[in-house]
């Protein structure tokens, strides 16, 4: 085991789902003994995005909705830092849903994890991308009109390499998907179900814990149309786990650049280049 | 000095006809100056540009023209009436119309060589004849302008349209032949390689689209990552992250995607994070004119995102600065952890001109600026004297680097203390007075003991420094110009001395509202009294200026 990373003092509210994501979190990182001085956390803006500000690693608390573009360029210029991006439903699949759909077509290998608990906390209670439809809320008075996102299902269809959900009541769940995340090599994503206590009283701890139940040790994930029926089952019950993995190069692999392994940061300039391409213009 | 128009619409291959001729003109010893006035579409319209060439540095285009190069009959009627009294027109055989002309069966022997698209070769062929430029040039011309497999087709174009001609004037000899011909946006470009850029992020948008493009051509060679993003809020807020994470990094677009950018520009104020980005400028609001020139973004970006922090704007003058200050906005951004904004435009980005090949010893420091790690305890937003806090790569060693677009204390967490923002705040905008000592005062173009004084900024210098030789010629000398590179903040003190002599203070602009002249009243108190603006998303000529001037009753 290696060096463990400390917490400090968060602002959540007492129940927060948070507060087991970053337990889970904190295991997570200490069990694949990775050094704290080379985590990058990244987050946007919310009460999820805290996370980065209440454990001991570099951080990089961004604008909302903005942390996946900031987290896959910090990546580029130094892979050997471990970019976990830790984030809402609002931040990720809101302000920040056009970056989400790009992050996974980049395939940067940076970590997305989703707190997702279907509500804006950090605002005081309005609908998220994932609130479900005729969800009563501060902004939504009459009912949310909107049909949810299903992120899971969206981040298979445009191309995701890891997409799995959890739930934050089930620890030794999460930790294990944070695990098998953070270790696989190209952007993957970790839709977590959270309560919030204060904001949402529809998806609560009771209600998830009722619904949500393991994909089933033969369910094959290598299967993309088989992982995307499965995505689709979010109501009376809800499947958590790995729906799809599939190992194809990631960025670096294929950018000509950044495949010498000597990342970015290390690489040194050279003036004669400069001369070189001088010379195109004579 | 000799002025000619190639003239025809999108895809008839005006791009190739003047890259022959502008190289072949420049191995002969010329001095060349092209200016490119393209409408925003890819096929049809109309489409132009003017090639001015000598033997002496040239410095804005001209419309008064020795020669027009018609590949369509459109040209002729649309610019006929700026052809000098001796000038000529080159056009085919089959173009209708009483006017007098050079004319070549350029469409049927382009047919017959097998390729209707040499047309436009024959035409250069052509008009080297007519300059009295060494044929012996051509073939290493060629050989950079047209792709291999077409490379013989061109060639047996070019030699028709040489032989098909007579000369017309004497080649006055010349010796720019091993300078270099390269435009705004690639000297911009090459200024960020040699400053050792290593990410760049955009979004394409015209005119700023070549900067990404020539990037993404010599991205192995000069081992910089250029990536395309979704839009230009991801492409600044990846140039940030990848500056956080220790590497110099940049971003460009117009003014359309730099409204896009600004929230972004915030967090790199008060994360303290540095940036480079370069709004190459066009006509708005919104959509604007897209292909098309203008200066109308300064007052924009000088205050551009909410809230207050020290910030620098250079505005680019010509193609030396595109390079050298391009390279000193990561220098800047770096010592004081702050946004780097450079103003450039489409016609600077556009235009290509001669230039001696960039000295890379006036280049500063090209690694980033870090702190060695000699604390125990790393500290990254620690108050200093001059608001610059130590800054570290983070993964390199054993301490962590914090960045928040919240409000932080030294350590970079998350406060709301009244007494931590004020110091905080005062920190950030402190690293202004350093800033203000490494400005870089306007030149100054003319006569010391002037009465009439020309202010302007940026892509105007050029156009200035011509109109204020041909005032000066006719005056005796009483005219001066001043012409801004560093623009925020404002350098004032050639201002204030030459400002306090002039009895005429005229600000010279590409916007409808004096946005320097603005600037200036709002920083010194004072007031330009009288101005030449120019909104049509033209550049205005070194002419142009004069003939303004002179016709409104300036004579110094």
């Amino acid at each position: 085991m290696g060096k463990s990373f400390s917490t400090y003092e968060t602002a959540w509210c007492p129940g927060c789902g948070n507060f087991s994501i970053l337990r889970c979190l904190k295991t997570a990182l200490e069990e694949l003994n990775i050094d704290p001085a080379k985590v990058l956390m990244a987050a946007g803006i919310g009460q999820a995005a805290k996370t980065p500000q209440y454990i001991s690693a570099n951080t990089f608390c961004g604008l909302h909705g903005r942390s996946l573009p900031a987290a896959t360029a910090a990546k580029i210029a130094n892979e050997n830092l471990t970019v976990i991006v830790n984030t809402g439903d609002g931040d990720s699949y809101g302000e920040g849903g056009n970056h989400f759909i790009h992050a996974i077509r980049r395939n940067v290998n940076i970590t997305h994890f989703v707190h997702d608990n279907q509500i804006y906390g950090l605002t005081k209670g309005q609908s998220s991308p994932t609130t479900a439809e005729g969800h009563v809320t501060n902004a939504q008075a009459d009912g949310n009109l909107n049909y949810p996102l299903n992120p899971v299902l969206l981040a298979i269809a445009a191309g995701a390499g890891f997409v799995a959900r959890s739930f934050s009541g089930d620890t030794k769940h999460l930790t294990e998907m944070m695990k098998a995340a953070i270790s696989y090599k190209g952007y993957a994503l970790v839709d977590i179900l959270q309560p919030c206590v204060s904001f949402n009283k529809i998806n609560t701890f009771s209600y998830y814990k009722e619904r949500v139940y393991y994909l089933e040790t033969d369910h094959d994930y290598t299967d993309k149309a088989a992982a995307m029926i499965r995505a689709m089952e979010f109501g009376d019950r809800i499947p958590i786990g790995i729906f799809y993995r599939e190992e194809k190069p990631d960025y670096h692999t294929k950018h000509k650049v950044l495949a010498s392994k000597m990342p970015l940061v290390d690489q040194k300039y050279d003036p004669m280049i400069v001369q070189n391409l001088m010379n195109e213009f004579v | 000095m000799y002025n000619i128009l190639i003239g025809g619409a999108a895809g008839q291959g005006i791009d190739t006809t003047v890259s022959i001729l502008e190289k072949a003109f420049k191995k002969s010893g010329y001095f060349v100056y092209t200016v490119k006035d393209f409408m925003s579409r890819v096929r049809g319209g109309h489409n132009f540009m003017l090639i001015r060439f000598g033997n002496e540095e040239i410095t804005s285009h001209s419309n008064k023209l020795d020669g027009i190069i018609a590949l369509n009959e459109e040209t002729i009627r649309l610019h006929q009436s700026k052809l000098k009294k001796d000038g000529f027109i080159l056009c085919d055989s089959n173009f209708k119309g009483d006017f007098e002309a050079i004319r070549i069966p350029m469409e049927e022997k382009a047919k017959e060589f097998g390729n209707p698209r040499v047309s436009g070769t024959i035409a250069a062929g052509a008009v080297l004849k007519i300059f009295g430029v060494d044929f012996n040039h051509l073939e290493n011309v060629l050989d950079t302008s047209v792709k291999k497999a077409y490379f013989q087709v061109n060639m047996q174009a070019v030699h028709y349209g040489y032989e098909a001609t007579d000369n017309i004037y004497p080649h006055m000899g010349g010796k720019y032949k091993d300078f270099m011909l390269i435009n705004g946006n690639q000297a911009l470009a090459l200024g960020a390689i040699a400053a050792g850029l290593k990410f760049y992020s955009a979004y394409p948008m015209s005119p700023a689209t070549p900067i990404m493009e020539y990037l993404s051509r010599h991205s192995t060679a000069a081992g910089v990552v250029m990536e395309q993003a979704e839009d230009e809020i991801a492409a600044i807020n990846m140039a940030i992250g990848a500056s956080y994470a220790g590497v110099r990094a940049m971003t460009a677009t117009s003014g359309g995607g730099f409204s896009l950018m600004v929230e972004a520009l915030g967090l790199s104020g008060i994360a303290e994070i540095p940036v480079v980005v370069a709004d190459v400028q066009r006509p708005g609001p919104a959509t604007g004119l897209p292909t098309r020139t203008e200066q109308s973004d300064l007052k924009f970006v000088i205050s551009a995102s909410h809230g207050e922090f020290p910030r620098m704007v250079i505005a680019l003058r010509n193609h030396e600065d595109a390079f050298y200050q391009t390279a000193r906005a990561f220098h800047l951004a770096d010592k004081y952890q702050i946004p780097v904004i450079i103003l450039s435009d489409q016609y600077l980005g556009d235009t290509t001109s001669t230039v001696k090949k960039y000295d890379l010893s006036e280049i500063p420091s090209n690694a980033p600026l870090v702190s060695a790690a000699d604390e125990t305890k790393y500290i990254r937003y620690r108050i200093t004297e001059n608001g610059i806090s130590p800054r570290r790569i983070p993964g390199k060693g054993d301490y962590f680097v914090t960045a928040d677009s919240d409000e932080h204390d030294e350590y970079g967490f998350i406060t709301e203390s009244a007494d931590v923002r004020v110091k905080m705040v005062d920190k950030r905008m402190r690293k202004l007075e350093g800033l203000m000592e490494e400005l870089i005062e306007p030149e100054f173009l003319g006569d010391e003991d002037c009465t009439t004084l020309l202010l302007g900024w940026g892509s105007t210098y050029g156009p200035i420094r011509e109109a204020i030789t041909t005032l000066n010629d006719i005056s005796g000398g009483k005219f001066g110009a001043l012409v801004f590179g560093d623009i925020y903040p404002l350098p004032v003190k050639a201002l204030t001395k030459y400002a306090k002599k002039a009895k005429n203070i005229i600000n010279i602009e590409q916007n409808a509202t004096g946005q320097l002249a603005s600037l200036i009243r709002e920083v010194t108190g004072i007031k330009c009294t009288g101005s030449i603006l120019k909104y049509d998303g033209r550049q205005i000529s070194g002419e142009e200026i004069a003939d303004r001037l002179i016709k409104e009753g300036y004579n110094g």
